[in-house]
């Protein structure tokens, strides 16, 4: 019997839906018109979302798989299109985020010639892309989409990217899909060793001060259950690099806090003093370690990745213990002794309590005057009972919001971590809506991060997503404007900002709003925010002067940490 | 600074377009200029190997190979130097007859490099000697300095380690590929 022919954008359609696929953040255009005829007739299995930007498209891919496990999908055309998408395809590739762009291309024959809105997409992203393949027959859709999706989710996740020739798009095809799940270049998951997981339980088992460093593999792995038991039953501190943050509930006694630039003093501090560190998928980045020369220098290393090329990348590592988080963490848990390190554990106190004193305190609750960062991050966090999902665009937002939202839940935390992208925080957090449906989200940004991608106020009006956004506006760029107080005397270049009514903006799109000055005003406004059933915009007017403190300067040793007292003395 | 000295990395990888694109990127991150670069395919079907020497301290060329061989379409990649390695280049040396036949001591020559004739015609003669740089550059240094060399080109060094432990299994590639 003859099979069924259907065309190559049907064909696309219906791997997505075989592959799990709900949701479709995109983009229309020239090249990409018969996917969008295609999807058309699948409006009731697939959703698409229609973004103002195509680099909105990613990111809102990006906030989607963060807080929903699963593989976001973004839909592109050619030239342009494609383009627009290269900031989050790098993004997801910095932070491991499984994400699928399927972008438009001229039809094959045009290929190479400089054809309208043409550009070499494999060229352009294969060196921030998993995987990269250019479609130019329909017979290869099924194949090259299952397989797209199968390397986007496993191992160590990231983005891949599919540049769909249109003639693919219109050509017929005998359609048949078969799910990729074994690739012969590819292991997703190294093979464990017994040995190493005997010598990491070793070590641990003869640490007096030992220390865990939780990254955003533990959320990847859904590893966070067996993590958890592994600090319980060997009583380890733990500390949380940004993205592995909620991995953890806030509240846990042995959550000591955030690691590196800004984070808390105490894991900072006690990294250089423990005896045995044990990371678990994290990478070490710069903004983490400080500098490597001093970093941890005097404790043994264990290093749970699943990426091998992870292995002393940055840090020499005695113990590397490869493989799925989930699995051999587990494994290291049952050959652990259980242990109380009381005294080790209590010795972060007095680094909590100076911290306290010299910054928490100040920020959190000031006796009076303009507004702060922190506080407006905190009071959100408490009038959602400390259990919703954060995103933060990035600057000083960003670390006012990790710093001082709580959690209660893991995949929590949705903020550009690896490439810093200015901007990612209203499209990520359309996603992370989009994803978590149920849970509250709100979304931190500044005046800045808002303005680069303020037009996906659109998306937000269009859809109704229920994203509470709440700009802490101190019109000026401020991590800049920071370093630039604290490194470039004062000299304030290029960051000062002339920013228009955001409230006047909101409603415009029809999102209700208010702005706050006052800490009256602010508790007011937050009420009303928490109250609306749609979106809300808050604008908080905050300090102009703010600055993020703990900081370790950029180069520095992690334990050289300014506490914004040293800055005064010298004025 | 780490001491530089001359790695051969070994790949293999699918036969797919933009492959070298994929490897390359990664040396250009990290300012790595590749010597030679010779690919072909393997003694697996629809695999294909790479051999490319570059000159990088040990720490670097290890990331490096570990970056390669994570990419999807990389089946294996590694590395060794001169030391773990039989490897050999070839090189063609396009010369003028005349020249050539006044120069005189043709046999003495092909002895003493082992080189052997290609091509004979009344303008050209094409020599081909097998070795490694320095045996094919010392010739092409005899000749140039003699009679003059028309053309000269070398291929990329190819190479098989001495190990008896094969990085790749063979066994698990045939019959699976194409999956």
């Amino acid at each position: 019997m003859e099979k069924e022919k259907i065309t190559g954008s049907e064909a696309l359609l219906r791997t997505l839906i075989a592959e799990g696929v709900e949701y479709i953040f995109g983009y229309p255009g020239g090249q990409a018109i018969p996917l969008y005829d295609c999807l058309y007739d699948y409006e009731d299995k697939i959703k698409h979302i229609l973004v103002r930007h195509e680099q909105g498209a990613t990111h809102a891919a990006q906030g989607y798989a963060r807080v929903s496990g699963k593989v976001g999908v973004a839909l592109v055309t050619s030239g342009p299109g494609a383009t627009n998408t290269i900031t989050g395809i790098a993004d997801a590739m910095m932070d491991s985020t499984p994400m699928v762009v399927i972008a438009g291309q001229v039809p094959s024959p045009l290929l190479g010639t400089d054809a309208f809105q043409e550009i070499d997409v494999i060229g352009i992203t294969q060196p921030i892309t998993k995987w990269a393949y250019q479609v130019r027959k329909p017979e290869e859709i099924a194949w090259a989409v299952s397989r797209a999706f199968y390397i986007a989710s496993t191992g160590r996740p990231g983005p891949v990217v599919i540049d769909f020739a249109k003639d693919a798009q219109v050509g017929w095809v005998e359609y048949e899909y078969k799910k990729v799940d074994f690739i012969c270049s590819y292991q997703p998951v190294p093979e464990i060793s017994s040995a190493s997981v005997a010598e990491a339980a070793g070590l641990i088992n003869r640490a007096k001060k030992p220390f865990a460093l939780i990254g955003q593999g533990v959320i990847l792995g859904n590893a966070e259950k067996e993590v958890r038991e592994l600090l319980e039953k060997a009583d380890i501190p733990a500390g949380s690099t940004v993205l592995g943050l909620s991995a953890l509930p806030s509240g846990h006694p042995l959550n000591k806090g955030m690691l590196g630039m800004h984070g808390n003093v105490g894991p900072n501090r006690k990294t250089n003093e423990c005896d045995v560190l044990i990371a678990i998928g994290m990478r070490f980045d710069d903004r983490v370690t400080g500098d490597l020369k001093s970093y941890a220098r005097q404790a043994k290393i264990i290093h749970f990745d699943i990426d091998l090329s992870e292995i002393g990348k940055n840090v020499p590592v005695d113990v590397p213990v490869l493989g799925d988080a989930k699995e051999t963490v587990a494994a290291v848990t049952k050959l652990v002794e259980e242990a109380r390190h009381t005294e080790w554990i209590q010795s972060f106190e007095p680094h909590e309590r100076e911290e306290n004193t010299k910054v928490i305190e100040k920020e959190l609750a000031p006796a009076d005057g303009p507004l702060k960062m922190g506080e407006v991050v905190r009071k959100v966090s408490e009038a959602v009972n400390d259990d919703a999902v954060l995103v933060t665009d990035v600057g000083q937002n960003q670390m006012m919001g990790v710093r001082y939202f709580r959690y209660k839940q893991t995949r929590s935390v949705v903020t550009s971590g690896g490439l810093g992208t200015m901007g990612y925080g209203l499209p990520a957090a359309i996603g992370a809506k989009v994803g978590a449906p149920r849970r509250t989200v709100c979304f931190f940004t500044g005046d800045g991060g808002l303005q680069m991608t303020i037009q996906e106020l659109g998306t937000v009006m269009q859809e109704n997503l229920a994203v509470k956004i709440i700009v802490l506006n101190n019109n000026f760029l401020g991590m800049v404007r920071q370093w630039q107080e604290l490194f470039f005397r004062k000299r304030y270049s290029a960051t000062e900002m002339k920013n228009p009514d955001f409230v006047g903006i909101g409603r415009a799109y029809g999102i209700p709003g208010k702005a706050a000055s006052t800490r009256e005003e602010l508790d007011e406004a937050i009420r009303e925010m928490i109250a609306a059933d749609g979106p809300y915009l808050l604008v908080a007017n905050v300090e102009e002067s703010g600055m993020v403190y703990p900081m370790v300067p950029a180069g520095g040793a992690i334990t050289d940490i300014l506490m914004g007292d040293e800055t005064k003395k010298e004025d | 600074m780490a001491e530089r000295k001359l790695y051969t990395v070994i790949i293999f990888s699918e036969n797919t377009v933009g492959l070298l694109n994929q490897i390359t990127i990664i040396f250009t991150r990290r300012q790595l200029n590749i010597e030679t670069l010779s690919v072909s395919p393997s003694a697996i079907k629809g695999i294909h190997k790479f051999t490319i020497t570059t000159f990088s301290d040990q720490d670097t060329i290890d990331k490096v190979v570990k970056q390669i061989d994570k990419r999807v379409d990389i089946l294996k990649a590694y590395y060794n130097t001169d030391e773990d390695l039989v490897y050999q280049e070839i090189a063609l040396y396009k010369l003028s007859t005349e020249a050539f036949i006044r120069m005189g001591g043709v046999e003495d020559l092909i002895r003493k490099y082992n080189a052997r004739i290609l091509e004979m015609n009344e303008v050209c003669v094409v020599l081909e000697k097998n070795g490694h740089y320095e045996e094919t550059q010392a010739l092409f240094k005899e000749l140039s300095d003699s009679i003059g060399v028309l053309q000269f080109i070398r291929s990329g060094r190819i190479a098989i380690t001495k190990s008896k432990v094969e990085r790749l299994r063979y066994e698990r590639y045939v019959g699976r590929y194409g999956s």
